[in-house]
Order: C-alpha cells, then structure tokens, then sequence
C-alpha cells in the first residue's frame, strides 16, 4: 500500500516539476536559438517566389533567404533555420507561444499588431499594396466597377479589413467568401466561385504565375487600395532579438548601398573605406554590441547576397513573377528602402 | 464461548489514522482535488503571466470593437461597422441553422434508410446497405471537399446560369430561388398554422379516448393534416391571396433579388446529413430489430395491418433503444459543423478564428467557443432526455 502512495506522489512531483519548468524556460530568443542550433522561422505555406516548398520540402523564396541570412548572421552558416509554415490564421497564436522565434512571411505592420497582439516589427522588407485579382473575361478595368461582386479572401489578414473598408468608403457591395487555406482559396477562384481574390499585389503576382493555369486569362486591376508594409515580426519583451533581426537586414540593404555582393565581398574585406571595414568586421566591435560574431554581416553577404540579389533572385527581374523594384528600390534610385547607419 | 458475547457487544477497536480505509479514502480525494484545482491555477497562473509579459490584450473588452470585416452569409442584419459581438452572435446564428437543418434532414435520411436495410426487397436492402457502408466510412472532411468541389466545379458562372424551374438559378453561386415579399397577411397565416397543429393534437386525442370507451375508429391523421394545411390556406385566400415574388434577375456579376443558397452551405449541410444520415440509419435498423418478432407476431395475430404493427407496436418499443444513441448523432452533427472553416461558410468558429486574428486574444475567443458548443450541447443533451424520459418503458 505504501509503495503506491507513493507512487502517486512522484507522479504529482514529476507533474509539478514539468510545469513549474515550462515556467522558468522564457529566456531571451538568443539562448533558445542558439541552444537549439537553429532560428525557427515562419513562413507561408506556400507562395511562389516568397516562401514555397519544393517536391522535397526545401524551402526557398524571398522571406525565406532573409531568414537564411539571419541564420548566417547568427551561426556562420544560412542553414541553421527551421521553416515552420503557417497559414495566416496560424501565424500570431505561434509566434505568442514562442513556437517561432521570428516570422517573416509578409506580415503587415499595423498599430493594433505593435500593440494588442504584443508583438515588435523589424524593417520594412517589402512594401506592398493590396490589389484585386480578376478574370479578363469579366471585362472590369477598374475597382470602381466591382460593385456586387462576390471576393475570395484569407481569414485573419489585413487585406479582409481593407476590403470591408475599400467597399464601405466606396458604398458598394460585396460577398466576401472566406477560406483559410491559400490552396483551397485561389482553388475557388480559380473555379469560378470568386469574381475577384484580393491580397497583396507581389502575393496576386505569384498567384496569377504560379496557380492560374493561363496566367494570360487573369489580369491585377490598376487600384492599389491598402499600405501594406511587411515586415519581420517578433514578440514584445526582448530587445536584444529585436535588434539581431532588425541589423540583420539593415546590413543586407547596406551591403547593397554600399555595392558589396556574394561574389566582391571578399575583395572588400580589404577595402579602405572605414564605414566598410566597420560593416564586415575587419574593424571589430559592431558585431559584439549585437552578441554575435563580428563578421555577421560578411557572412550574411558571403552566405546569401545583399538585399538586391536577394530580390532579384526570387521575385524581381531574374525571377518568373518579374516585379519593378519601385518603391522596395533603394532610397539613392528613388524608392524607400533607406538602411541605418552600421555606427 | 466468550468470543461470541464479545463481538456482539465490544466494537472492535478502531485502527490507527493511517491505516482506517475511511480516512484514508478522503485524504486520497482530499489530495485528487488539491493536485487537479492546483494544476488547472498553475495553468491559468502561467498563462497570464506569459501573457501579461508580452503586453498581450486580455479581457473581453474587444466584443464592444467594431469589426471592421465583412461575412458572406447571415440570417441577422450584419455589416462591418458592427461589432465583434454582432458578429460572434451571426456566426452563433449560421451554426444553429446549418445544425437544426442537419439534425431534420439526417433524422428523415437515416429513418428511411434504416428501414430500407431491413426491407424484404433485395435491391432496396442492398442500396441501402452500399450507402451505409460508403458515406461512414469516409472521412467527414473529405466528403465536405467533394460536396463543395462538385458545387463549385460541375456548375457554371452566373452568367451562363442554369434554369432548373422558372426564376429558380443554378450557378457556381449556389442555388437561387424566388421568396414572397413579406407581407403582414403572413403573420395571420402563421397563426393559422400554429392553431392547426393544436386543432389537430386536440382531435387526435379525443379520438384516442373515443376509441377506448366505443371502439369506433375515426380517421384523425387525415382530419389533422387537413386543419393544418387547410386553416392558413383558408386564412390567406381570405386575406385577398397577397402573393409578391422577389424574383432573382442577373444584375452585373451576380444575381440580387430572390434567396440564395451558397455552395458552401449547401456542401456543408449535404455533408453533414449525409454522413450522420448513415450512423442513425443503423440506429434505426439496431432498435427496431431489437423488438422481439413475438411482438410482430402478437400484432399480425391481433389483426393490425402493417403500418399499424409498425406504428403502434413495434416503434414505440424500438424508440427506447434508438433515442439514446440518437442523441449522441445529434451533438455530432452540431459539433462537425464546425467542419465549415475547411470551405469557408461562416459559422461559429470561422468567426471567431478570424476574430482571433485580428484582435491576438486566442484565449478569449477559444474560451467563447467552448462555451458556446458546451451550453448548445447541454441543451440538445436536456431535450433528448426529455423524450427520452417519455419514450421509455414505464415500469407499473
């Protein structure tokens, strides 16, 4: 009889002790990563040119070769990243939670996710617009004519607000139909139950080359009806991850200012310009002030390529969606990516 | 022996603490509960904490917000200037539609082919038996893909519509139908109505008892069916037959005017009848071949005809084995309809998960839910017992 009683016992203490230390875990995202040797990263399920899975689940795209170069910043090497894909819906419960350490998945920046959702942004990344998507067929040249249409839209996201208030201002109607998966989503458009799908415009590009079965059939309407800045996310309460994530991409927009790339980054490791030498470590102290090696960002540039490579590469000229670097061009050509000094 | 006197008037001396089954039994509850109420307030405790350090919302203060997002379907005025509370009650109203529809609709399916599995036609049996076997044992999810693939892919654009009666549409928007305009004549033909229905109780009783104490027979069902359907008709034809269509009619990209039954809808209530429709089929089948066939027999031998012996003697002895079970179908059609996020109709727990989205409080919104499906159940659960308490055997 004893030796069940205590039995019980050590199951309550084996209980207690697991809970009370899932409590003492939370430390700062830097131990966790580093002790884990890797940075959890989330990303879409699936979009064409910034976050997709090949046939054997290797992720590549624009968000997903930030994330490599955060882990090249991190741990020398742009592999140590674990995708965790997220439906829009999914994404702020596992960020909150702490089942990511970061997501960079075109989340966009808003006053109520700083605030109430309890989370921090880094850089902008990418500033985009929400569009409308519709079939040529229906002869629609503008926004404006949508009155009565039925749109397929992603629960959970900016761009289902955007829509209720684009329609309200403009006193039209619509019928939202609501699906949370991206698949089944462009799925019912693509079949006809949609006039129209909205989302961000770079997210309505990849979708008309990579899902529509004539992309020719399918035109994005001239309206851009939103802001939509997106940029990487992090939770509230630790500032020093806030500021690996956020210098980490500073650096990859500098290296392109600065005309470093994956392939003269090497040759400008013996470069004079002391704003150079500080940014690849060659003069230390930068990188210590973050808790990282002093050549984070050399390795982010070696590993990966500064901020123009990376957007040509997935999503720009050299890519199948070909999108103009407009307003994600740099602040000296006229667009707003603008990187703080590395100082 | 001194023995027996002793057990019969000495009490035999109590153990000590420790070991007297009594007390030990208490403390080990006393301890059950401490662990049980501990670790739910550690839970609570660390949740709040985790939640407060990160400057998370708390609080059901956002239900006052307004919500800012559109919903496709609703059976109450809605529109995005509402509040997040407007919309959790549209969501709440979607399931209980779609629910009280499914249970109506899978009870008739699952009677009917209950029986059929035990008709003594080969062909009828065998149909029956096929659907059974094929509809439970896909999964629920799956069959909601088909139902709503086949919606959205067989049928054509609003443009090209197919008419399948005068004014009635089929189109990958769903199926569109014209509604008579209300009018305040209908509330005096719903009133109508309801005095039918309790025409007719009343009548049927009486014959009950007439039956009883003369043994004449009178036909009350078919004396019932006409003070119910014939009542309103009288009452509307003497309100001057006020019959306004609201006629559907393509307008831009869709159809207005008229009712709409969207795809998603439709999908989700073919699925879900489809699927209860075969667990309450072998409900039915189980119950009544659970009534001995001496019953039957007694029946035939009394000289009931065949509907008689099935109305009079065989369910009424079947309903004591089948409402049980039923009711557990019943909470299952409500709580699958949450099945409806997979293709997008509105209901409960759409609402709230993009509710949750927008506002970051998962622990509220999943809180509303459990709640909500908790007290819908419980009711289902209370009714159930009800005719269940009159369905059973009442033992003298």
């Amino acid at each position: 009889m004893s030796t069940l009683l205590s039995k019980r016992w050590a199951v309550v203490a084996v209980l207690a002790a697991l809970a009370w230390s899932a409590a003492a875990q939370a430390g700062p995202t830097l131990d966790k990563v580093k002790q884990n040797g890797a940075v959890t990263c989330g990303v879409q399920t699936g979009l064409a040119g910034f976050a997709q899975p090949d046939s054997q689940g290797v992720y590549s795209g624009f968000n997903v070769e930030i994330c490599k170069a955060l882990s090249a910043a991190i741990f020398g090497d742009p592999g140590k990243v674990k995708f965790v894909p997220l439906t829009a819906q999914q994404r702020f419960t596992a960020l909150q939670s702490g089942e990511v350490d970061v997501l960079i998945n075109n989340t966009t920046w808003t006053l109520s996710r700083d605030t109430d959702l309890g989370f921090n942004f880094g850089p902008v990344v990418f500033f985009d617009g929400q569009g409308f998507l519709v079939a040529k067929k229906l002869n629609v040249k503008s926004a404006k004519e949508l009155n009565g249409a039925t749109v397929c839209v992603q629960p959970g996201t900016t761009t289902e607000l955007n829509l209720a208030d684009y329609f309200r201002a403009s006193k039209m109607e619509y019928k939202p139909v609501v699906i949370e998966k991206l698949d089944e989503a462009t799925g019912a458009f693509f079949s006809g139950r949609c006039d129209v799908f909205t989302t961000d415009s770079s997210a309505l590009a990849a979708i008309r080359v990579g899902r529509a079965q004539k992309p020719d059939d399918y035109v994005i309407l001239p309206e851009r009806i939103s802001k939509e800045p997106l940029a990487p996310v992090m939770r509230h309460g630790d500032e020093q991850w806030h500021d690996i994530v956020s210098w980490a991409v500073y650096a990859l927009m500098q290296a392109e200012e600065s005309n470093l790339t994956k392939a003269n980054v090497d040759d400008a490791l013996k470069s004079d310009d002391p704003a150079i030498k500080r940014m690849l470590g060659v003069t230390p102290g930068m990188g210590k002030m973050l808790g990282l090696d002093d050549k984070w960002a050399y390795n982010e540039i070696k590993m990966v390529g500064n901020y123009g490579e990376i957007f040509d590469r997935n999503i720009g000229a050299g890519s199948p969606l070909k999108l103009d670097r407009g307003l994600n061009g740099l602040w000296t050509k006229g667009g707003l990516i603008y990187p703080m000094p590395i100082r | 022996m001194t023995s027996e006197t002793a057990s019969a008037g000495v009490k035999p001396a109590r153990p000590v603490p420790w070991r007297d089954p009594a007390i030990r039994g208490i403390a080990y509850q006393v301890v059950f509960v401490a662990a049980v109420v501990g670790f739910i307030a550690f839970l609570v405790h660390n949740t709040m904490e985790n939640i407060g350090r990160q400057n998370i919302a708390t609080g059901f203060g956002f239900l006052h917000r307004e919500a800012a997002f559109g919903i496709g379907e609703t059976l109450i005025e809605y529109s995005p200037a509402d509040t997040y509370f407007r919309a959790f009650l549209v969501g709440l109203t979607n399931t209980l539609y779609v629910a009280a529809l499914g249970i109506v609709l899978a009870t008739l399916l699952g009677t009917v082919m209950g029986l059929a599995r035990l008709s003594s036609n080969w062909l009828v049996r065998k149909l029956a038996q096929v659907y059974v076997e094929t509809f439970r044992n896909i999964p629920l999810a799956l069959q909601l893909f088909f139902w709503w693939g086949l919606l959205n892919k067989m049928a054509p654009g609003p443009r090209d519509a197919i008419q399948i009666l005068p004014d009635v549409f089929v189109s990958n928007r769903g199926i569109v139908f014209p509604v008579a305009v209300a009018n305040p004549a209908y509330r005096w033909v719903g009133a109508a109505f309801l005095a039918g229905i309790v025409l007719a109780i009343g009548v049927s009783r009486w014959a009950r008892r007439r039956q009883a104490a003369t043994g004449r027979q009178l036909p009350a069902g078919w004396i019932g069916l006409g003070l119910i359907l014939g009542l309103p008709a009288i009452v509307f034809l003497a309100a001057g037959a006020p019959l306004q269509l609201d006629v559907p009619a393509l307008k831009g990209f869709n159809f207005s005017g008229g009712h709409t039954v969207s795809p998603e809808f439709a999908a989700l209530l073919i699925g879900l009848t489809v699927y209860s429709g075969t667990f309450i089929a072998e409900i039915v089948r189980a119950g009544i071949l659970a009534v001995s066939w001496g019953q039957s027999e007694a029946a035939m031998a009394l000289g009931l005809r065949s509907g008689q012996r099935m109305r009079l003697v065989v369910l009424p002895q079947a309903l004591r084995v089948i409402v049980p079970p039923i009711t557990s179908q019943y909470l299952g059609i409500t709580k699958n309809s949450s099945l409806a996020v997979l293709i997008g109709y509105p209901d409960l727990v759409s609402i709230a998960n993009t509710s949750m989205n927008q506002t970051g409080q998962a622990v509220e919104g999943i809180a509303i839910i459990m709640a909500v499906y908790l007290f819908i159940s419980l009711a289902i659960s209370l009714a159930m017992n009800l005719c269940n308490r009159a369905v059973a055997l009442v033992e003298r």
